[in-house]
């Protein structure tokens, strides 16, 4: 079975993402779907005896598989407005993208 | 193309005859090919709802994967009937990132060896194969009992979660990865790195770039997540639709 961590902390890493994703709404994160279906998931398999841990192993893949999902999504968009959604930029800029600075010309020019 | 607007207010989910149904206010979600939009399990219209329910004022396309996936599996665009399926994702270990070594640079011969190594014993002793792996251009010598094996594991899969399982091997560019993958041995975030170890390398030695890298490894993260969470909500007996995956 994969290295998959706590489960507490994969639950914590969805609620976060699920709030995230539901930031522009008005309603509470609470009210989603998929906030109710996995609350209610990891409810479900709480109990911890012996016969049910392939079922949690299963369902905490999938959780985790999912966060990935969702945190790489935002990330994925995050990285596409700030590096390709910007337009046009300016020398300096692309200069700065790389790590390098404009040379100063004497006489003021850029 | 100017991207498309978010047109409409709620997102919400209908069982229908066929399965689950995606509602954008009170518009049925249609496919490219203009079919209804219906999936076989609720726990997969529920993500795919929370996509749509996510887009804030243009809806990004791109970034809807698991839609996506639907999508194919529904119109089935390339026409490939199962077998052929098949025969496309086994055919991927004949070029299997994993099995395709190199002799330099030493260092990177090394942790392809650490790192990669593990996952083809698992496989090996997972499926009872013989795969190994090669410096050779030409890859690995595949056995056609290894491939067999391989072929008939698959067919035990439904349509649909082929679909995924095709999309995972092509993405990440190995079968064996992406049975690591679908068999629960390997989280995404590890069969990522694996895929792109030559990269992870290379960013090692000389930097890291991040609107390249990062973008790179974000998008391929995400697709993975995406076909190999679909794979497992399609193959749920407890939650899916029988009828619907009928092939």
């Amino acid at each position: 079975m994969a290295a998959l961590g706590s489960p507490l902390r994969t639950l914590r890493g969805l609620l976060r993402e699920l709030r995230h994703a539901n930031e522009r709404s008005g309603r509470s994160y609470r009210e989603m779907p998929a906030y109710r279906h996995i609350v209610a998931a990891f409810r479900a398999h709480r109990v911890t005896s012996e016969k049910l841990c392939r079922a949690q192993q299963e369902l905490h893949f999938q959780a985790a598989t999912y966060l990935c999902l969702l945190r790489s999504v935002r990330e994925h968009a995050a990285l596409h407005r700030e590096y390709h959604g910007k337009g046009e930029r300016s020398p300096e800029e692309v200069a700065g993208l790389v790590g390098f600075r404009l040379p100063q010309q004497p006489g003021g020019k850029a | 193309p100017p991207e498309r607007k978010r047109f409409y207010q709620n997102v919400s989910i209908s069982q229908g005859e066929g399965g689950f149904e995606i509602n954008l206010d009170h518009r049925k979600l249609k496919t490219p090919q203009a079919k209804l939009f219906t999936v076989p399990s609720e726990a997969l219209a529920i993500a795919v709802a929370t996509e749509w329910d996510s887009q804030k004022d243009t809806i990004k396309f791109y970034t809807m994967h698991l839609t996506t996936l639907c999508n194919t599996a529904l119109d089935n665009p390339t026409q490939r009937n199962k077998m052929q399926l098949i025969r496309a994702a086994v055919k991927f270990l004949e070029t299997d990132t994993v099995c395709y070594r190199v002799e330099e640079p030493a260092a990177l011969a090394e942790l392809q060896k650490n790192e990669w190594d593990p996952v083809v014993t698992w496989a090996e002793e997972r499926y009872n194969v013989a795969i190994g792996s090669s410096t050779s251009i030409l890859g690995p010598n595949i056995p056609a009992s290894t491939k067999e094996t391989f072929v008939s594991h698959l067919a035990s899969y439904n349509m649909w979660a082929l679909q995924g399982i095709e999309y995972v091997i092509t993405q990440l560019k190995s079968l064996i990865l992406s049975m690591g993958l679908i068999d629960r041995h390997i989280t995404v975030e590890k069969a990522v790195l694996l895929s792109r170890l030559e990269e992870e390398y290379q960013i090692q030695r000389w930097g890291n770039v991040e609107w390249a890298h990062d973008y790179d490894l974000c998008e391929l993260r995400a697709r993975a997540a995406a076909g190999t969470l679909f794979v497992h909500l399609c193959s749920e007996s407890s939650t899916v639709k029988h009828k619907l995956l009928q092939d």
